[in-house]
């Protein structure tokens, strides 16, 4: 499946837009995204390990928190999107 | 809209030949036309966003537009906020833009507001309005502008960019989830760079902004699909438009079915800025460009980090070894810890970071040059260029 990485994040995962990884599970797929680019890890997750409230993951255009969170399924094919939360827009 | 119906019954010849394109149109008509007329919309914000937005707005013939801001024109400003033009820099940005919405479309009435939008003055503001347009360009306030929208049950029109993506969606109508909907809480200070700090595709405000426009005249006219429920992201570079599920969170602390916040909160303390914002903290260890200018003259042993980015290195330097902010932990060891290092951006808030990393690294003789490159440029060598 394929991982999209938004703008403010690329410079965590090697400058990179979108991230092929395996895996069986929404969990599974962020676990192989964040053991090949650690820096990614604080800005996904907080100290607890929990998922950061201003970062939403979107299954193809499902939100994760209305699916089974981490243990939602996922295929070949899938698309899963990173979106933070993003300010800019007068200055 | 609805119950000022009345107010305005008819256009002038004058309006009726301007708005003729819309007229032979059946989506908008008289009726659709007379509907933008009888409108009252308010900006927040004559920026990125804020700019293309009032235009086609104004063009069309929205009755109030109302504008909301404090800020003065400033010449990085011209590349994107199209209201503004050169000989506006210096001027107040809510001046510049009721001057060019005049001279688009003189049937309009513009209010000005020259405030910032606080806790104190944003439900009295809104009162005023139909429909509330988020163009601001900080946490604080679009926590704030989407509170006041759900308490005044006023929708907000959200449009936010950042480098070449955006997001846009209408959020607080009675049915459609808010902001908090979908991020219940805005991001730690320092963890999410700001377009003073990461840039912006001149374009994308534009692409954006009109996005922004067109929702608030379908909503006006109660046509089309608005965007409620939906996020729209948009990249410019791969000119991607994609669209995910929004939904209304029941447990939303704002708009849900148990809310909490029942009036509006310091923001500020909310997204856990105290103070000014992005106001870098001063020390003992800071220095002043003319402090760094005196001790490189008569010669100490200085060593310049430069934490900014290749591509800002290329804009303008001043010899300093560049080591951007994000490699510092992975090239710490490419610098001398018995040295004095003065760190410098462009700001001076990427090289507080620095310094403060390179503290709890061991260094112990680290100045941050206050106000970065920029500071340097206005008040040491007008010739390094000012960005």
């Amino acid at each position: 499946m394929r991982i999209l990485v938004p703008t403010p994040l690329r410079q965590y995962a090697g400058k990179q837009s979108a991230i092929d990884v395996q895996a069986a599970t929404v969990g599974e797929a962020l676990h192989a995204l964040t053991s090949s680019y650690p820096d990614l890890r604080k800005h996904l997750y907080s100290d607890e390990g929990k998922l950061r409230a201003f970062v939403n993951l979107y299954l193809n255009d499902e939100d994760i928190r209305y699916l089974q969170q981490d243990r939602t399924a996922v295929k070949e094919g899938d698309t899963l999107s990173i979106v933070p939360s993003i300010a800019g827009g007068s200055r | 809209m609805a119950g000022l119906a009345e107010k305005v019954t008819s256009l002038s010849n004058e309006e009726i030949l301007r708005y003729s394109r819309h007229l032979i149109m059946p989506e908008v008509g008289m009726e659709g036309q007379l509907k933008l007329k009888q409108a009252r919309v308010l900006c927040i914000g004559a920026g990125g966003l804020g700019s293309p937005l009032a235009l086609y707005l104004g063009a069309a013939g929205v009755g109030i537009l109302g504008i909301v801001d404090f800020d003065v024109v400033d010449f990085t400003n011209l590349q994107r906020q199209v209201i503004h033009g050169t000989s506006d820099v210096g001027r107040k940005k809510l001046d510049s833009a009721a001057d060019t919405l005049r001279e688009i479309n003189p049937n309009i009435e513009i209010r000005k507001f020259e405030t910032r939008l606080t806790s104190a003055n944003a439900l009295e503001l809104f009162r005023e309005f139909d429909i509330i347009i988020d163009g601001t360009d900080n946490f604080p306030t679009r926590y704030l502008v989407n509170d006041a929208c759900v308490l005044t049950g006023k929708p907000n029109v959200y449009g936010s960019i950042f480098r070449f993506e955006g997001q846009a969606s209408v959020f607080a109508t009675k049915e459609g989830p808010c902001y908090r909907c979908l991020y219940p809480e805005p991001p730690p200070p320092g963890l999410v760079p700001s377009c003073a700090e990461g840039g912006v595709l001149g374009i994308l405000p534009g692409l954006v902004g009109v996005i922004q426009a067109t929702e608030t005249i379908k909503l006006i006219l109660g046509s089309g699909e608005p965007l409620i429920g939906r996020l729209l992201l948009v990249d410019a570079l791969s000119m991607r438009f994609r669209e995910l599920k929004l939904r209304k969170n029941p447990d939303c602390l704002v708009c849900g079915t148990h809310p909490t916040v029942t009036e509006l909160i310091d923001y500020n303390q909310f997204c856990g800025i105290r103070g000014e914002e992005s106001a870098p903290p001063t020390s003992m260890t800071d220095i002043t460009v003319e402090e760094l200018k005196k001790r490189l003259d008569r010669g100490d042993d200085l060593f310049v980090l430069d934490v900014r980015e290749p591509h800002e290195y290329q804009i303008c330097n001043i010899g300093g070894y560049l080591i951007p902010l994000n490699d510092l932990p992975k090239r710490v060891s490419e610098l001398d810890s018995s040295r004095e290092i003065v760190v410098h951006c462009k700001m001076g808030g990427r090289s507080a970071k620095a310094a403060d990393f390179l503290r709890q690294s061991g260094f112990t003789k680290v100045h941050n040059l206050t106000g970065g490159i920029n500071a340097w440029a206005e008040r040491v060598d007008p010739k390094v260029p000012k960005y």
